[in-house]
């Protein structure tokens, strides 16, 4: 929209396909994997077995009646739900505070949560854990998720609260609002869907953790990505079921993204044109 | 109470602000309540204290230990012993090194061009850009160890549909994750599958804010549309794009999931997909090395911070 004010557009039909290539690229992959699960395990590995099948719901039906998928998803909601909450409870009034204040200095915490490696603080937490007889339980699931969550959080609201006029909470605060009700009442409120997309981001990447909970969960609070993970090695002998499984991971994620397109992309975004 | 601290604290900071008239709305906020400030911060600072900053220091206390196997197993100071250990271990460890800095240069560049071209392409608006946005956001959130197992499944050596497409065409048909050389390259490239439309939006955002008139100029001077790429937007667009790169690099740097799901513990037979992040995960779970692991994590996590040094300035001379 800023630059379209000038020059002839060469060869539209062009971009147009170009665009449609990358397109196809990006999404065929998924559309294989959703269509490999409705598949018999002999058309799964029958390559000339296209886009166009009769459908079957058997493996869908096999992953679900099993019990452990179900509950692996359960465990990974229960998880993610909890680690965004308690997140998002401890980080946006810091980051309003970040961003009020301008504490960048203390802002810039972040980044360190960014860069080290989750690896090096896996170390530590398993041998602190395991001593206190804490590895397995949904407790330092939570925990470990937060270390990801909260990071993300402070970085997406500070930003989204730098952004936001202060006018508002001042005359709040001239109206006799204490400075915690001008956050409580003006400036939270103004920031719900900076909230709500940062929460969302938060969630899904708890949803799609694969190392903490490979250490840290034990059969009954195994997550997803864990049980995933575990099916590979019998992918061999049942393609369609670790498909179908792979699927029911994937399909809340495409559907948030359809739902919450440009929200998200502007949370991912969030504070990189700041340099 | 720290709403009860709030209001019994305003009186005094708005007596405090020095003739009533001209207080200047970002004043009074800076001086209002630091007491409440501090209550906003401290359960997000403690958690940052308690969960990262705590462990990294005990990571660094047992990188000087030799902790192994039992983690209630006592452990005594060797100094600097898994350093040089590491240091000198050409057969793991300085592999790994190399594994993670191909990974990382190859992937990260890779992404980098085809992320600005694709940001380019789609610059200026056009009819269904919110689905094409839409797509672009799905590989980036969908679960590694899923992306994982859809390429396990597209690249089968012997039932995939990646080799039956090569074999149609009269190409030879590869062993792809099957093969100790193909491995990393090809897990670079899923990598780039999965992380380019992150590159491109980044930039996409970047190139929201660029103003339009440098650009009309150099048009108006007759630049064409290279030269007002070249010229023009890369140099504007340099800090988003050193932005979007260094955020790259930190996380392809620290890949994990895709590897581990792909190949297994090691990397592989062969350890062929073996980077640090892999080699320190199988120190410690594998072998119970925590005293050594804790070691590589110490230099992995320096060489992280050295990198993202480096690549701040360097582009600062480059731009120019």
């Amino acid at each position: 929209m800023i630059a379209a004010g000038y020059g002839r557009r060469a060869l539209p039909w062009l971009r147009g396909a170009l665009i449609t290539i990358v397109c196809l690229i990006f999404v065929l992959p998924i559309v294989w994997l959703f269509a490999a699960a409705f598949k018999t395990n002999v058309q799964v590995t029958d390559p000339t077995v296209g886009l166009i099948f009769s459908p079957t719901l058997d493996n869908f039906r096999n992953v679900l009646a099993d019990g452990e998928v179900v509950a692996a998803l359960r465990n990974s909601l229960i998880v993610g739900v909890v680690s965004t909450v308690l997140s998002a409870i401890i980080a946006v009034p810091a980051a309003w505070a970040v961003g009020r204040f301008r504490m960048h200095r203390t802002g810039s915490l972040v980044l360190v949560a960014r860069i080290v490696p989750a690896i090096s603080l896996l170390v530590p937490w398993y041998y602190l854990f395991a001593q206190a007889g804490l590895v397995g339980s949904y407790t330092v699931l939570v925990l470990s998720h937060m270390f990801v969550s909260v990071p993300l959080i402070l970085w997406i609201m500070i930003g989204f609260f730098e952004g936001l006029p202060t006018e508002l909470e001042e005359a709040a605060r001239t109206d006799g609002l204490s400075v915690f009700g001008a956050f409580w009442r003006i400036a939270l409120p103004l920031a719900a869907p900076g909230t709500t997309t940062a929460s969302v981001l938060a969630f899904i990447f708890s949803w799609n953790n694969f190392m903490f909970a490979l250490i840290f969960s034990d059969e009954d609070t195994q997550t997803a990505p864990v049980t995933l993970f575990h099916f590979i090695s019998y992918a061999s002998t049942d393609w369609g079921g670790l498909m179908a499984a792979a699927s029911l991971m994937t399909v809340p994620v495409v559907i948030v993204a359809v739902l919450g397109q440009k929200y998200l992309v502007a949370g991912l975004t969030a504070g990189a044109t700041k340099g | 109470m720290s709403v009860t601290s709030a209001a019994a604290r305003r009186p005094a900071s708005t007596r405090g602000t020095r003739g009533t008239r001209g207080a200047r709305p970002q004043r009074s906020f800076e001086q209002a309540n630091r007491r409440l400030k501090w209550a906003m911060l401290t359960p997000a600072l403690a958690f940052v204290g308690l969960m990262i900053v705590f462990p990294l220091v005990f990571t660094l206390n047992l990188a000087f230990t030799d902790a192994f196997g039992a983690v209630n197993a006592g452990k005594g100071y060797i100094g600097l012993r898994n350093f040089t250990d590491a240091l000198t271990d050409v057969r793991r460890f300085w592999p790994a090194v190399g594994r993670t800095a191909a990974f990382t240069a190859g992937a990260v560049l890779i992404e980098t061009v085809l992320g600005l071209a694709l940001a380019m392409l789609m610059r200026r608006p056009f009819r269904g850009s919110r689905w094409v946005r839409t797509i672009l956001i799905i590989p980036l959130l969908t679960t590694p160890v899923a992306v994982g197992i859809l390429w396990l499944l597209i690249l089968d050596p012997t039932n995939g549909i990646a080799n039956h497409l090569l074999t149609s065409v009269g190409l030879p048909p590869q062993e792809f994750l099957g093969s100790v050389g193909q491995s990393l390259p090809v897990l670079m490239l899923i990598d780039v599958w999965q992380w380019t439309p992150m590159m491109t939006l980044l930039l996409l955002a970047g190139l929201a804010t660029l103003p339009a008139e440098p650009e009309e100029a150099a048009h108006v001077d007759g630049a064409g549309r290279w030269q007002r790429f070249r010229f023009v937007v890369l140099p504007m667009l340099f800090p988003t794009l050193a932005t979007a790169l260094i955020l790259r690099a930190i996380d392809a740097l620290k890949t994990f999931d895709i590897l581990y799901a792909t190949k297994g513990p090691g990397g592989g037979s062969d350890f062929e997909v073996e980077t640090l992040n892999v080699y320190a995960y199988g120190l410690t779970f594998d072998y119970q090395e925590y005293g050594l692991a804790s070691a590589v994590l110490v230099l992995f996590t320096l060489a992280i911070v050295g990198v993202v040094v480096l690549l701040r300035r360097r582009p600062g001379r480059k731009s120019a």
